[in-house]
């Protein structure tokens, strides 16, 4: 099993003719991908990798029949007008790559996905992948390198980092354990779909026995994860990974993802690390000891 | 300055041809390629290594016209 | 990205809300003639961005012109939070009768903005929030439907407010919450928001923080108010090192080679991206290292942008070598990073052997990568190795 997307499950890609969307759309073919149709106004007629391009959303659904999902790559200006046009459209699964939109149009384009009861993955991320199921978004890259990092298996991973979803997948992969579904959730201070959020998904998915997570300064992500595991009295035991500890003694400057200022003793490493550890959650210093702290905490759980 | 690690090179009557030329010059994401004045063929030699490997200019030229080198694997 | 509270007034001002007589002055002599042209008893408050400016004595009063001058002098050289006045702001002193705290900040959780609102103002709100919860009100609201005053009055009725206050209050608030969403900002805060003993209601200091991302769109304005595009308003202004980094990294549109952050040890730094950076910088130090900067590379940077950045770093005075590590990549080119990096350190007239401590790169492109490391002699290490034990590698070779 997976989480949000299967083998079956149909997408489009929104600015399908831009530099990188052509990218991702090979990619995500050649992993298997169900890509319906794109969307650049004005190429309607074109076609990229044989995936049809039309003006709006609005066509694709008339030839083709609502697609399950949306992968959003346009540039930051058109990025609030591309989601609302999909979720006008009845797409219930958004996956957001732009970066640098500000919060404040973040925000609009979550509460309409609230309204129309559609989830919205990013902005600032790489989507998701379930592996030998599907991927929808840039995780992993060519197909070739996503089957090198990205196995099946029993882990969920989320991550704020698009880059260290696949570092973290590849140091799982090489120690024998594989991953349910992967999600990286954006790096951005406010994001369509939290830690907290993705847990049930995770906890009512069979396949799911453990969590793996790389987090890092700023925001309060890694609060209400703690929270909700704790109240939730969750079946899958988390192994987070911090990075960031340096910033700690740098308030107030930027390194990294927009979301990673310290503004606060909150928002801090030390600050999250013990509200993780309170919360049951282990945390790994380096990236390579999250293969045994996982199996040690699932041998405890089982 | 010719590039440290690719080096394209054209056979003369491929760079004479202005059509190949322009089409040539098309293809190429990275500049590698420009037309003199009188619509030949010139190799800028000053972005030869951001060449991507994508071998658009092999295909779009007459076979066995158009090579790219890889410097660092002689 | 901060403002001052001179320029957060400037922009409150333009929004029609109800500010004391005030001017910014840069020497004694106009903080003499502010104080002549205001008449009566006065405020002299140091222009800085850290907060604990009261306590560190950098807000000063006065009663004459002359004694105006003279707290200048005083409040200049105050440093707060280790920073020093930008200008001095001199503002009527005004009979206070009551503040009010009123605050609008984003909730990443409910992914909305949220209205704080208090009746005990002037003090640390974070303690009204422990010591009296029923004082501070929070409420959210929506950034899609149309922004309404019902909000606010909801906002100062719940903590008990009602009567003449209730109805001079809302404006101001709702004000608040206008600027707020109209710039993009992140924190808009006014505490205290000052009733007078004659009734009137006036904002006695307040500030803004505006996204960074936003700034593009908020151009015009920030001319206007005099903010530079080089003024990054972080914990501290931007060295020369960083800003030459910020210009190398927009001569082409491909990729980041960039958001350099200068530190002063002898290992310079080629790391990315996001996240990877993060955990690498963490993981030289943990093995004793001393970087000499940190940096993000991603999304693909050209060949040019790769080998500039390497110019850079390594032409930094006590750089004695470089460690080039990422997390295994997908979309960046390990080729195109180790093109770049060999013929930065062949145009700083350094031999890529001996300058590179380790190239951890693993991922998209890696065969062709390694193949040029392998010419000219460049350790490497594929994934199999991790960016911990890589960086290790790297401070041990110092
Ligand atoms: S291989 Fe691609 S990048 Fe290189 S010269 Fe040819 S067209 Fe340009």
């Amino acid at each position: 099993m997976s989480i949000f997307i299967t083998k079956d499950t149909t997408f489009i890609i929104q600015g399908i003719t831009g530099r990188e969307a052509v990218n991702l759309t090979r990619e995500n073919l050649d992993y298997g991908a169900k890509i319906i149709g794109g969307v650049t106004p004005g190429r309607r007629g074109r076609d990229v990798y044989g995936v049809p391009v039309y003006d709006s959303v609005k066509q694709i659904a008339e030839a083709h029949g609502t697609p399950d999902g949306s992968i959003v790559s346009v540039p930051p200006r058109f990025t609030r007008d591309a989601v609302f046009e999909a979720l006008e459209n009845g797409i219930k699964l958004i996956v957001i790559v732009t970066e640098n939109i500000p919060r404040g149009q973040v925000a609009q384009m979550v509460e309409l996905a609230n309204l129309r009861g559609a989830r919205i993955i990013g902005p600032n991320c790489l989507g998701i992948i379930s592996p030998d199921e599907a991927k929808m978004g840039g995780m992993g890259g060519p197909a070739a390198n996503t089957r090198q990092a990205y196995t099946k298996g029993p882990i969920g991973v989320m991550s704020r980092s698009g880059g260290m979803t696949t570092e973290i997948a590849s140091t799982l992969t090489a120690a024998g354990l594989g991953q349910s579904t992967c999600v990286s959730i954006g790096g951005d201070a406010i994001v369509g779909t939290t830690y907290a959020e993705l847990m049930p998904y995770f906890e009512a998915d069979s396949e799911t026995q453990a969590i793996a997570i790389y987090s890092e300064p700023g925001g309060r992500m890694e609060a209400e994860l703690a929270e909700w595991v704790k109240t939730n009295n969750s079946r899958l035991p988390i192994v987070a990974f911090m990075a960031g500890r340096f910033m700690d003694e740098m308030q107030g400057m930027r390194f990294g993802h927009a979301g990673t200022i310290v503004e606060g003793k909150e928002d801090t490493t030390s600050e999250k690390i013990e509200r993780m550890e309170a919360a049951g959650i282990s945390v790994a210093e380096r990236i390579e000891e999250i293969p045994d702290l996982l199996r040690k905490r699932m041998a405890e759980a089982s | 300055m010719p590039g440290l690690f690719i080096d394209v090179k054209v056979a003369d009557e491929a760079a004479k041809d202005t059509e190949i030329a322009k089409k040539l010059v098309e293809v190429c994401a990275v500049d590698i390629f420009a037309q003199n004045d009188d619509g030949s063929l010139r190799v800028v030699e000053e972005n030869l290594d951001e060449c991507v490997l994508c071998d658009l200019c092999v295909d779009a030229a007459p076979k066995g016209t158009v090579e790219v080198v890889k410097l660092y694997e002689s | 990205m901060r403002f001052y509270e001179y320029e957060s007034k400037a922009l409150f001002r333009r929004h029609g809300m109800p500010l004391g007589e005030g001017q910014v002055v840069n020497s004694s002599a106009e903080a003499r003639a502010a104080a002549e042209a205001i008449g009566g008893p006065i405020v002299i408050k140091s222009q800085v961005l850290s907060g604990g400016r009261m306590k560190a004595g950098a807000v000063q009063f006065a009663d004459t012109p002359d004694e105006a001058a003279a707290k200048y002098d005083f409040v200049l050289p105050i440093e707060v939070g280790g920073e020093t006045a930008r200008s001095v702001l001199i503002e009527a002193k005004s009979p206070v009768a009551h503040e009010y705290f009123v605050s609008v900040t984003w909730d990443g959780r409910r992914k909305l903005p949220v209205l704080l609102f208090s009746d005990m103002g002037g003090i640390d709100i974070e303690e009204v929030a422990e010591t009296h919860p029923e004082h501070l009100s929070r409420t959210h609201f929506s950034t899609i439907l149309p922004l309404s005053e019902r909000i606010a009055k909801e906002a100062i009725s719940s903590v008990g407010v009602s009567g003449g206050d209730l109805n001079r209050l809302v404006p101001i608030v709702y004000k608040l919450m206008q600027v707020f969403l109209q710039y993009d900002l992140t924190l808009a805060e006014i505490n205290p928001v000052a009733k007078l003993e004659d009734g009137s209601f006036i904002v006695l200091d307040g500030h803004v923080d505006m996204e960074a991302e936003a700034r593009g769109d908020h151009k015009k304005l920030l001319a206007e108010l005099g903010i530079g595009d080089d003024e990054t308003r972080l914990a501290r202004p931007p060295t020369e090192f960083e800003l030459e980094g910020a210009r190398l990294n927009a001569v082409d549109h491909r990729g980041v080679a960039g958001n350099v952050v200068e530190f002063d040890g002898n290992l310079g730094l080629i790391i990315g991206a996001g996240g990877g950076s993060l955990t690498l910088f963490d993981a030289v130090r943990k093995h004793g290292g001393k970087p000499a900067n940190y940096c993000e590379i991603g999304g693909n940077p050209s060949v040019g942008k790769a080998c500039n950045l390497t110019k850079l770093i390594l032409g930094k005075p006590g750089v004695e070598k470089i460690a080039v590590m990422m997390n295994v990549v997908s979309n960046t080119r390990v080729d195109i990073v180790a093109r770049g990096v060999i013929k930065g350190c062949l145009e700083a007239g350094k031999d890529p052997s001996e300058v590179i401590t380790i190239f951890r790169i693993p991922g998209a492109w890696e065969d062709e990568g390694f193949k040029i490391l392998e010419k000219y002699g460049v350790e490497y290490c594929d994934r199999s190795v991790s960016m911990y034990e890589a960086a290790g590698r790297a401070v041990a070779k110092l």
